[in-house]
């Protein structure tokens, strides 16, 4: 090698090398975790209804999520003849793409090394809110391609649905990016070691974090999460009573696979945003010894899977919404309360910031 | 050369692509996916020129809400290809001068100096180094071009207001659910004691309506 591709290899060849690394570990760990999360969701759906939920495969039906998987892999894709063949199998490639693209930007514990992070962005806050808007593509093709009448229904349902409840997780996170001054995730994270529970004096704690000052913005973010997601009690896109199976009605096999993949991982994700927005991200619940010796990683995917546990509570508790209701909710309810706090929290801050 | 240039032929070359399939393809709703495909390359260029916050906007508010209702709208279209290629001969005359128009626009752009305005000349300065780009632009445009932020805004929220009147229409006779009523309702207005008598019968009150 000569001098010259050696410098080429340290400048970029390395650099990609580490960024190809931690992207392969990330995705590794995520896809691993949520094989365990679907299985949690269903435990949790089962222990609510007093049932028993999978217990066969392996001990505590810990390998179902697997077996499930490989069942899927292992049948016949079945796509319909009227189907936009091309567009029908790029729909489920691009909701699992964009849902485990979001990952890129997710902090996810700090060190003397620094962040564990693939790309610590400048604009992390708004990369993930332009990677879940993605997400209604694959819907909308999926059902457009699929040339049915109850995957379209779907599709136009979900579309709607989605975009209408962007709208107030923008506003959402932008009370939030208020108080911090910064889109950078991990600044959002840094900034909130210190806050409400600093003004009685006590060392960094679970009351500095935002979720305890913007109470009603966390509750907002967590139901627009619901509907973003498609989760139940808004889960009309796939309203088995109505649409059968919605969008995903003419899907099967792997395809069908890929979409409920890139559902539990756009569910994930939105897990982890909430923990950075609002619980603190990897801190510790309290600053003393026992609790900021664990490695902040443990933190982070403490607060993901509780997180997580309400995302299932409120699908086994909570009965759907009617259609009109969600959009209701959406735009009558949640539009003007979240744009009348971001004008609070602004003078708020403005106020605190000239006394 | 770098990585800087891989990537900006890569997004160049996938723009102009998929630009020109976004007239060349035959079905309407694979014009607009390439058009989403487009956005996103441009998107790719402008984080190459360091206009990260910019990228990511183009992101979110072109693809993932105005796309997405051109898509709707395209899907709904009834699109008759037969009828559309009758009408191709009619109409080409005028396709051609609006073409030759834009044509002849670009060309005097790219030529004279002269009707360049300076502040192009200035997207050659270099990006600073310690202020982000989000901060650069808001420090901007909240400052020297509030009045110009506040114009745009009026105008949009002009046009919001006639789309709304434009499309709104109050049919009557449709049963509407008001949850403000529903909860409003107690026992008072809801129940109505009576004493029946013995062997009597008791009419109900017609609804209100």
């Amino acid at each position: 090698m000569s001098s010259e591709t050696m410098t080429m290899f340290w400048d970029y060849g390395l650099w990609l090398l580490i960024a190809v690394g931690a992207s392969l570990l990330v995705l590794v760990g995520l896809l691993l975790c949520v094989a365990f999360l679907l299985l949690m969701d269903r435990k949790v759906w089962a222990a609510v209804q007093m049932r028993r939920g999978p217990n066969v495969v392996g001990p505590f039906g810990l390998l179902q999520s697997f077996a499930d998987l490989l069942k899927f892999v292992f049948k016949e894709p079945v796509i319909p003849a009227g189907a936009d063949k091309g567009v029908f199998l790029l729909a489920p490639l691009v909701t699992a793409t964009c849902a485990l693209a979001a990952w890129a930007v997710i902090p996810m514990s700090k060190d003397g090394w620094g962040t564990w992070v693939i790309a610590d962005l400048n604009v992390g806050v708004l990369y993930l809110l332009a990677i879940s808007s993605l997400g209604v593509y694959g819907v909308i093709m999926g059902g457009w391609a699929s040339n049915s009448k109850y995957p379209f229904m779907g599709a136009l349902r979900s579309a709607a649905q989605m975009i209408s409840y962007e709208v107030s997780l923008g506003f959402v996170v932008i009370t939030v990016l208020l108080i911090v001054g910064s889109l950078n995730l991990s600044a959002i994270v840094t900034a909130q070691t210190s806050g409400v529970g600093a003004w009685f004096g006590l060392p960094a704690s679970a009351l500095d974090w935002y979720w305890l000052p913007l109470l009603p913005m966390f509750v907002m973010f967590f139901i627009s999460s619901l509907a973003e997601t498609n989760r139940p009690p808004f889960d009309l896109v796939e309203a088995e009573s109505e649409l059968v199976a919605g969008f995903m009605v003419e899907y099967s096999s792997t395809p069908y696979l890929l979409f409920m993949l890139g559902e539990y991982v756009a569910i994930t994700t939105m897990c982890a945003m909430a923990t950075i927005l609002f619980l603190g991200g990897w801190l510790p619940p309290l600053d003393i010894w026992p609790l900021n010796a664990v490695p902040g990683i443990f933190w982070f995917g403490a607060k993901v899977v509780f997180m997580f546990f309400m995302f299932a509570m409120a699908k086994a508790m909570v009965p759907r919404y009617r259609y009109d209701q969600l959009m209701r909710l959406g735009w009558k309810v949640f539009l003007p309360l979240s744009l009348a706090m971001v004008v609070v929290v602004a003078g708020v801050l403005q106020f605190m910031r000239s006394a | 050369m770098g990585l800087t240039a891989i990537f900006f032929y890569l997004f160049a070359t996938l723009a102009l692509a998929s630009g020109a399939m976004v007239i060349v393809a035959k079905n309407p709703v694979h014009a607009v996916l390439f058009l989403i495909v487009t956005f996103f390359n441009a998107a790719g260029l402008f984080i190459l020129l360091g206009a990260e916050f910019l990228a990511m906007l183009l992101v979110i508010v072109y693809v993932g809400a105005v796309a997405v209702m051109f898509l709707f709208v395209v899907m709904m279209l009834d699109v008759d290809f037969a009828e559309l290629r009758a009408g191709f001969i009619k109409n080409a005359p005028v396709g051609l001068i609006v073409g030759g128009v834009v044509l002849a626009e670009l060309v005097a752009l790219l030529s004279a100096r002269a009707i360049v305005p300076p502040p192009v000349a200035a997207t050659g300065a270099p990006i600073p180094r310690d202020v982000t780009n989000t901060e650069a632009l808001g420090q901007l445009l909240y400052t020297k071009y509030v009045y110009f932020f506040q114009g745009a805004g009026l105008v949009l929220l002009v046009a919001m207001i006639g789309a709304i009147v434009l499309t709104l229409h109050h049919r009557q006779g449709v049963k509407r659910q008001s949850i403000a009523d529903q909860v409003a309702r107690g026992p008072k207005t809801a129940v109505k004691m009576v004493k029946v008598a013995s062997g009597g019968s008791v009419v109900p009150d017609a609804p209100k309506r």
